[in-house]
């Protein structure tokens, strides 16, 4: 620091002035780069439906109890597995008598929730311990991406079963194992983007001219890692929603009554002898939503211009 | 080579050991006293604490491990709580049987993912490309144990072509290279390869647009080189990388087939730990994750290796 301050005053050069001007016109560029990704979205029809189609589920769930019907726990035996487009039962019931469409609207709730919280989570933790790993560097990266390694020596599969299993069935412990599985992968996109941002030449200028490694970060770095990383963990929640209705469809997540897809696919298997098209609605559901966060994560990639 | 294959070999032994610690963990992490997991709970108390000292569960947690470690590799996995026969006895036919079904899904999925990735991949913008574009996304985003349902409805209730369930005619779990065996093998195959397929024609794609790029090729079509002798060309570069992805999907298939086995009732690994986990049976439940995530490192090992020695310059990055 003292070369700086004590180096004699003199005139800036051409690319010093250039910088300066390039750094008085970085926020309106930076505001240009998301008009810019915004103006590429709606260019992007299946993107636009794709994150419609979300939204409409996402209202679905969020007001089942004024759209839904019936009550999701009441069933009889004596309308048990009806058919589609039984009067008042629009989609059929369930082998308990219980009204399909209101089961899937509530059920979306805990999928939803048991699909996407791991992947927020993991975000989180995944980006902190990334980006320290990268900033950082030495003997702290080995560190964390040792252990990382790890967790990338089972097949994702196998670990959330293995995890899950251990603990015993429930909500909780199929979200924890799902976000143990997470995290390795964000950590690792995390510290490889930010090793290639530390590099860059304003970074080691930001270090220069006395800021602090907090700051570095938070001004710096963060700013030019989190989208990469964003885009990246949205990719995940497809594989989320269908891994978190696995667990529950294994009998690992959610416990009957509740209603949650991949548990009512499960408790539907049985019925694929009596109503077939009714048994497989759930796994429609899911499938639509995967896909449409799958197709949502592609298009943000390329709007963002976030490298794979 | 030589040197990389040793330092590589050397670099599986740690993951190989801390695989095992997260395997020993899995035990400690469940709920209970871990002693239940080499007991039956309704033992008498003498018998407990004799066993208790016998494994050394009143040694502190390092010592434990080691002692586990070394019935490990002595091949020692314990014994099913529910059954009383060792893990290994039951852990070999079902390995077997998940093997054949993940080589079955892989060789399916691997054939129509490097097909259609390369036809995308050569003809980007195609009506092919979007096809091969859209079945990608769709295997990817499938929950497949619920594809496998669809598939029952359709040619087992339906149809009636193919049976719904297990391995073979009346339950039987050992495979034999009959039509009835091939007949069940059908719908849980075609299941599980959904996924290696959208994820193969991705990356098949990815990387054959990449090369068809490059200089190189615009040079040897430039020259007069046959259809054929350019696309040798082309699949010689992308082949390390399209084998490595493939390898590692094969290990996926492996570790990832318990949903599509539970389904299929398929007697294989996924049944087991299935069944494994509702009756709190942590021995087969550690035994088949240690040995599935065990495979699963070898594998990492062989696809390292045989990548670099088809292609030198992994080895100098």
């Amino acid at each position: 620091m003292s070369t700086t301050t004590t180096a004699p005053r003199r005139p800036p050069t051409a690319a010093e002035a250039e910088l300066a001007v390039q750094a008085r016109q970085a926020p309106v560029r930076s505001q240009g780069y998301w008009a810019g990704v915004w103006k590429r979205l709606r260019r992007d029809p299946v993107t636009i439906a794709c994150a419609l189609i979300l939204l409409l589920m996402a209202l679905a769930i969020v007001f089942a109890p004024l759209l839904a019907p019936h009550d999701p726990y009441q069933g009889s035996m004596l309308r048990r597995l009806r058919a589609i487009g039984t009067p008042g039962y629009p989609l059929g019931t369930d082998e308990l008598g219980r009204d399909m469409l209101t089961r899937l609207l509530y059920g979306g709730r805990l999928s939803w929730f048991m699909g996407i919280l791991p992947v927020a989570i993991a975000f989180v933790v995944g980006t902190a311990l990334g980006v320290l790993a990268g900033y950082a560097g030495g003997k702290v990266n080995m560190a964390i991406m040792r252990v990382t390694d790890v967790f990338y020596a089972f097949p994702s599969v196998l670990l959330a079963v293995a995890i899950s299993g251990a603990l015993g069935a429930g909500i909780l412990n199929a979200i924890l194992a799902l976000t143990l599985v997470f995290i390795p992968p964000i950590i690792r996109v995390a510290e490889s983007v930010t090793t290639g941002v530390r590099s860059l030449d304003f970074v080691d200028a930001a270090r220069a001219s006395g800021a602090g490694a907090f700051t570095v970060v938070r001004v710096h770095v963060l700013g030019n890692v989190l989208g990469p990383i964003f885009v990246y963990a949205t990719s995940l929640i497809s594989v989320s929603m269908i891994l978190a209705s696995g667990l529950s469809f294994l009998g690992l997540g959610t416990r009957p009554p509740e209603p949650e897809w991949g548990l009512m696919l499960n408790t539907l298997r049985t019925a694929i002898y009596v109503q077939p098209w009714v048994a497989v609605l759930p796994g429609a559901c899911i499938f639509v939503t995967s896909i449409c966060f799958n197709l949502l994560s592609d298009g943000l990639r390329q709007a963002m211009d976030v490298k794979a | 080579m030589i040197r990389y294959l040793i330092r590589r070999v050397l670099y599986a032994v740690p993951i190989a050991l801390a695989v095992g610690f997260v395997c020993f963990m899995l035990v400690q992490i469940a709920p209970g006293d871990p002693i239940n997991a080499i007991v039956p709970a309704d033992a008498p108390g003498e018998v407990v604490e004799q066993v208790r000292r016998e494994y050394g569960l009143d040694r502190p947690l390092p010592v434990q491990f080691g002692i586990w470690l070394m019935k490990v590799v002595q091949g020692d996995l314990g014994r099913s709580l529910a059954t009383g026969r060792t893990v290994w006895s039951d852990l070999s036919t079902a390995i077997g049987n998940t093997l054949m079904l993940a080589v079955a899904a892989a060789l399916l999925g691997f054939t129509l993912g490097c097909v259609l990735g390369g036809l995308a991949g050569t003809f980007r913008g195609s009506l092919l490309d979007r096809v091969a574009v859209s079945a990608a996304v769709a295997g990817v985003s499938v929950p497949h144990y619920w594809l496998g349902m669809v598939l029952v409805v359709i040619f087992s209730v339906q149809l009636n072509w193919l049976p719904a369930m297990g391995a073979g005619p009346g339950g039987s779990s050992d495979w034999a290279w009959d039509w009835e065996h091939l007949q069940h093998l059908v719908l849980p195959a075609v299941t599980l390869s959904v996924i290696p397929m959208g994820i193969v024609t991705r990356t098949v794609r990815g990387i054959v647009a990449e090369i068809m790029n490059q200089e190189f090729v615009v040079a040897l079509r430039g020259k007069g080189l046959t259809r054929r002798g350019v696309f040798l060309h082309v699949v010689k570069n992308a082949a390390p990388n399209a084998l490595a992805v493939m390898g590692l999907q094969l290990g996926y298939l492996m570790g990832g087939s318990i949903l599509v086995e539970t389904v299929f009732s398929w007697p294989g690994t996924g049944l087991l730990l299935n069944a494994a986990i509702f009756q709190r049976d942590l021995p087969v439940l550690q035994g088949t994750i240690l040995v599935l995530a065990m495979f699963f490192v070898a594998l990492n090992l062989v696809v390292d290796l045989v990548q670099t020695a088809l292609d030198p310059r992994i080895r100098r990055s």
